[in-house]
């Protein structure tokens, strides 16, 4: 349990300084690391390092560090948040790797995510796909007292785990396909597992998968890949609730 | 003092709120549409305003500097949301929710704001149910509640230890929704450096587009300010790393006061710091404290064993246990308000009772609640932060206590805002976090999501309406004004200033520094004499910065120290003023404790014969002291009394 040191790592990382750049991989050292460090700190602190060395750091993005935001997204050793589970890239420690290990740090890879600078990916698709539909069509003002419509315990208990979803990408990032579904899905699921979201949950599913479809995410093959990588433990279950929404939708129409 | 005109209504407090809503204007829908609205920041108060403004027909532009208006720190808010929906028949009410509030921020807010916040927040649990958050349910379907500190009722709802989350996707995607009707522009990956005044009104921002690296000018006709707090000024905070005053401070270099800059709050519970590799500090949510148990050895030389490691918490025996905060305050336990439970903490680990390698940790015990319900019951209640701990420091606390340790988490204090939400510059208003208005002196549990979403909801698009019906014959802003320009000169050469230094050490060098200076003299405990050190270290670090920091890469390209720079320019100056109102406040108050001003058992005392006003500071031009304004607060339906959890 108590924190050893790492004496040295080799850093492999993605180095791209921007959208139109090529890119190439770089590898630094870096020494006497805590194991008790998260993996972002490491990256901070080899950042300092090159500053000093007059040399660029390396842009990523984080910003809660409690695995909460879903701002980062560091694709390490060919793992989509590295290798624990159920965590965010920042809840990641050094105590997961092993004194004199090179680590590879690359961008989330997909069409829909183009890179930025360095490991910072354009997660804009993202935000497209959920404007499409992503929402439950209110107003403020206007709405009955919360307690009118109860909703079961075991639905509610469903749509926050659905809801947990925070939108990183790791998904897309895990999936040979780069589909989206996992992400959609949770939406969809979300909000159909409650009363107040059913009314709208068959055009919210159309065109919320449409939306996906248009911005050049991959189809679903069913691998699971992202439920394995997703740090919130999204289940594919909500995949199969989409399909059936979506189905649902499309014989409607 | 025409300049501080607080705009609060007359007549009876329960009746304040209604009568103003009544007498303000309104807008008319063909004009709404001619009038644009900028909303920096996307956590709840902003992105709650910008759905709310939208639908109402405003045209919003609204900003951030994360990549999606999601990833905004209210995002990270654990616990829970308190609402008077009286809903466990426990004799809950607006009033009682208002004199907790009061009595927990230590009488140090306005009564006015105060009520109007407990008297919308039953609408905000009904608006958010409506937009699909999860909360969490009884098995007959209605909504669950629980306890939080200093308090005696159970009015918090939750969804999981995810609240905030659930509520800022509520809003977000309210907000979505928004602009996919065209109705909101949102700009993400841009940060306001600066706010453009002309004939005296607010008018638009200066942003730098983070991608870019480019300057862009944009107009309205209100600017609302929703950026949070400053609590980064300590370098360690639970806040998130990008959270920053940087807005907000350029409203007070602007003309807008900013009150009571030296209201902070430390949060009793967060995971302890290790070691010196670290750049943040996680918050475990204060719904812990409803099952867990604060302890320390009674015996010293058990303490120092564990220091050691020679021995583990679950060796010490029941007796040898003392659980400090229910022996100080018997009828609160546990539960007592963030400030009373951090500076608990505090004196038990400086008395040498400390838990940890380094001296500084307490043990939240859950062995207690797993007996009597059953990990299961532990574990849907608090699963996802059990989770979060272990993660963080590789110990189950189902098995061992967690340990923890005060830390710094909000800024009570932040704009001055009049009832309006309006700062002293027309036009240009402070919501949430960022404003000064609701928790005086110390927040409670559970209550900055509801004053985020109070603000957003139901405040400020009323409020707004009554400024920006006089503003309906007013023409677009021009962002080609000579304001712009000037606006626009200014943020270019300050960035062109920084980041031509090419000296000799990074960001982060004097932003640990600063803190260290802000945690040592300007934290839990404050003395004229260190209070003075502080401010004299300040401005020798902030010297320093000016010749010495060196920011890298380019200045048209994304540049993360850059940002991080520009940031910690502003937290030097903003902790000189921080150190500057604690040294001027000479009393106890909430999280502002003064060791000139104890009682006879350590306690923190009030001064209301000398402090019972809000410390207004006017920014004067650089190297000028600011001048202190004072809005007396005036209490007609609460006793003021020395507050007490015994």
């Amino acid at each position: 349990m108590a924190d050893k040191i790492l004496k040295k790592l080799n850093i492999k990382v993605w180095r791209q300084n921007n959208a139109k750049d090529k890119g190439k991989f770089e590898t630094y050292t870096i020494e006497n690391i805590s194991t008790g460090s998260s993996f972002l700190e490491m990256l901070d602190i080899l950042n300092n390092k090159l500053i000093l060395e007059g040399k660029d750091p390396i842009a990523f993005d984080h910003d809660c560090r409690e695995g909460i935001c879903g701002t980062c997204n560091l694709y390490i050793n060919g793992r989509a948040h590295g290798p624990d589970t159920e965590v965010t890239t920042c809840q990641l420690h050094m105590r997961k790797f092993n004194d004199g290990e090179t680590i590879t740090i690359e961008p989330w890879r997909s069409k829909a995510f183009p890179v930025i600078k360095d490991l910072i990916v354009d997660r804009n698709a993202f935000e497209k796909i959920l404007q499409a539909g992503g929402f439950i069509s209110v107003n403020t003002g206007g709405v009955p007292d919360a307690n009118t419509i109860p909703v079961a315990y075991e639905d509610a208990e469903e749509s926050m785990d659905a809801a947990a979803c925070i939108g990183c990408g790791a998904c897309v990032a895990a999936c040979k396909n780069a589909s989206a579904m996992l992400f959609v899905a949770a939406k969809v699921s979300h909000l159909a597992k409650l009363p107040q979201g059913k009314i709208e949950a068959k055009k919210r599913a159309r065109n919320m998968i449409a939306k996906m479809d248009e911005l050049g995410f991959g189809g679903c093959t069913n691998t699971g890949a992202c439920e394995v990588e997703c740090p919130k433990s999204i289940s594919i279950t909500n995949i199969a609730r989409l399909n059936r929404e979506y189905l649902k939708a499309r014989f409607s129409e | 003092m025409s300049i501080l005109d607080s705009k609060i209504p007359e007549g009876p407090l329960a009746e304040k709120w209604n009568k103003h809503k009544a007498d303000i204007k309104v807008v008319s829908p063909a004009n709404k549409r001619k009038l644009e609205v900028i909303v920096v920041g996307t956590g709840l108060g902003g992105a709650s305003a910008a759905a709310s403004l939208a639908e109402l027909g405003y045209n919003v532009k609204a900003f951030c500097y994360q990549d999606s208006p999601r990833r905004a720190h209210s995002i990270s808010a654990q616990g829970g949301i308190n609402a008077a929906k009286n809903y466990q028949n426990d004799n809950d009410s607006v009033f009682r929710l208002f004199y907790d509030t009061i009595k927990g921020g230590d009488y140090r807010a306005r009564e006015a704001n105060v009520y109007r916040l407990a008297e919308v927040s039953p609408n905000i649990i009904d608006q958010c149910v409506a937009q699909g958050v999860p909360f969490g349910r009884e098995y007959g379907g209605l909504l669950a509640n629980r306890s939080f500190g200093g308090v005696l009722v159970s009015r918090t709802f939750y969804a999981r230890g995810q609240t905030g989350q659930q509520l800022l996707l509520g809003a977000y995607q309210a907000m979505n929704r928004q602009i996919e009707k065209g109705n909101v522009k949102m700009y993400t990956r841009h940060e306001m450096l600066d706010v453009v005044i002309i004939d005296g009104k607010a008018r638009g921002i200066i942003a730098r587009d983070l991608v870019t690296g480019k300057i862009k000018r944009f107009g309205a006709h209100a600017v609302v300010v929703a950026s949070g707090g400053y609590g980064n000024v300590f370098f360690l905070s639970t806040n998130a790393m990008g959270s920053n005053g940087s807005a907000a401070w350029q409203c007070y270099k602007k003309g807008a006061f900013f009150a009571n800059p030296c209201f902070v709050q430390i949060h009793p519970t967060c995971i302890p710091v290790h070691g010196d590799q670290q750049s943040k500090l996680t918050l475990m949510s204060e719904s812990l404290r409803n099952d867990g148990r604060v302890w320390v050895p009674k015996k010293k030389e058990d303490a120092e064993k564990l220091r050691k490691g020679e021995i583990g918490p679950n060796d010490i025996p029941e007796d040898d246990r003392d659980f400090y905060l229910e022996r100080r305050y018997p009828s609160y336990g546990n539960l007592v308000p963030r400030d009373v439970a951090s500076r608990a903490a505090k004196e038990r680990c400086d008395a040498g009772y400390g838990v940890n390698a380094e001296g500084k940790a307490v043990f939240l015990d859950f062995k207690y609640s797993i007996e009597r319900l059953g990990k299961d019951v532990i574990k849907a209640r608090y699963g996802n932060l059990f989770q979060m701990y272990e993660k963080i420091t590789d110990v189950d606390p189902y098995k061992e206590p967690m340990m923890i340790y005060p830390a710094i988490h909000y800024t009570m204090g932040g704009t001055w805002v009049d009832y309006n939400l309006m700062t002293t510059v027309p036009g240009l208003y402070s919501i949430g976090e960022a404003n000064f208005s609701d928790h005086g002196a110390n927040r409670l549990g559970a209550s900055a999501l509801m004053q985020g979403l109070a603000d957003g909801y139901f405040v400020l698009p009323y409020t707004i309406g009554d400024y920006l019906a006089s503003e309906i014959m007013v023409p677009k802003a021009d962002t080609q004004a000579p304001e712009f320009d000037e606006a626009e000169k200014a943020v270019n050469q300050r960035l062109e200033k920084l980041y031509h230094i090419k000296g000799t050490k990074p960001v982060d060098y004097f932003h640990k520094k600063l803190g260290h200076i802000m945690w040592d003299y300007v934290g839990m405990s404050r003395n004229e004499e260190g209070l003075k050190k502080a401010i004299q270290q300040i401005r020798e670090i902030r010297e320093e910065f000016w010749k010495e920091v060196r920011i890298p890469g380019e200045l048209d390209n994304l540049n993360q120290e850059l940002e991080k720079a520009g940031r910690v320019a502003d937290f030097f100056d903003m902790g000189e003023l921080m150190a500057l109102d604690a040294l001027n406040r000479n009393e106890s108050c909430g999280g502002h404790f003064r060791e000139e001003s104890v009682t006879d058992d350590g306690e923190a005392k009030r001064d209301d014969d000398n402090f019972t006003f809000v410390s207004c500071w006017e920014y004067k031009g650089e190297d000028q002291e600011p001048v202190l304004h004072k809005e007396p607060l005036v209490f007609e339906n609460v006793k003021l009394t020395q507050r007490s959890y015994k």
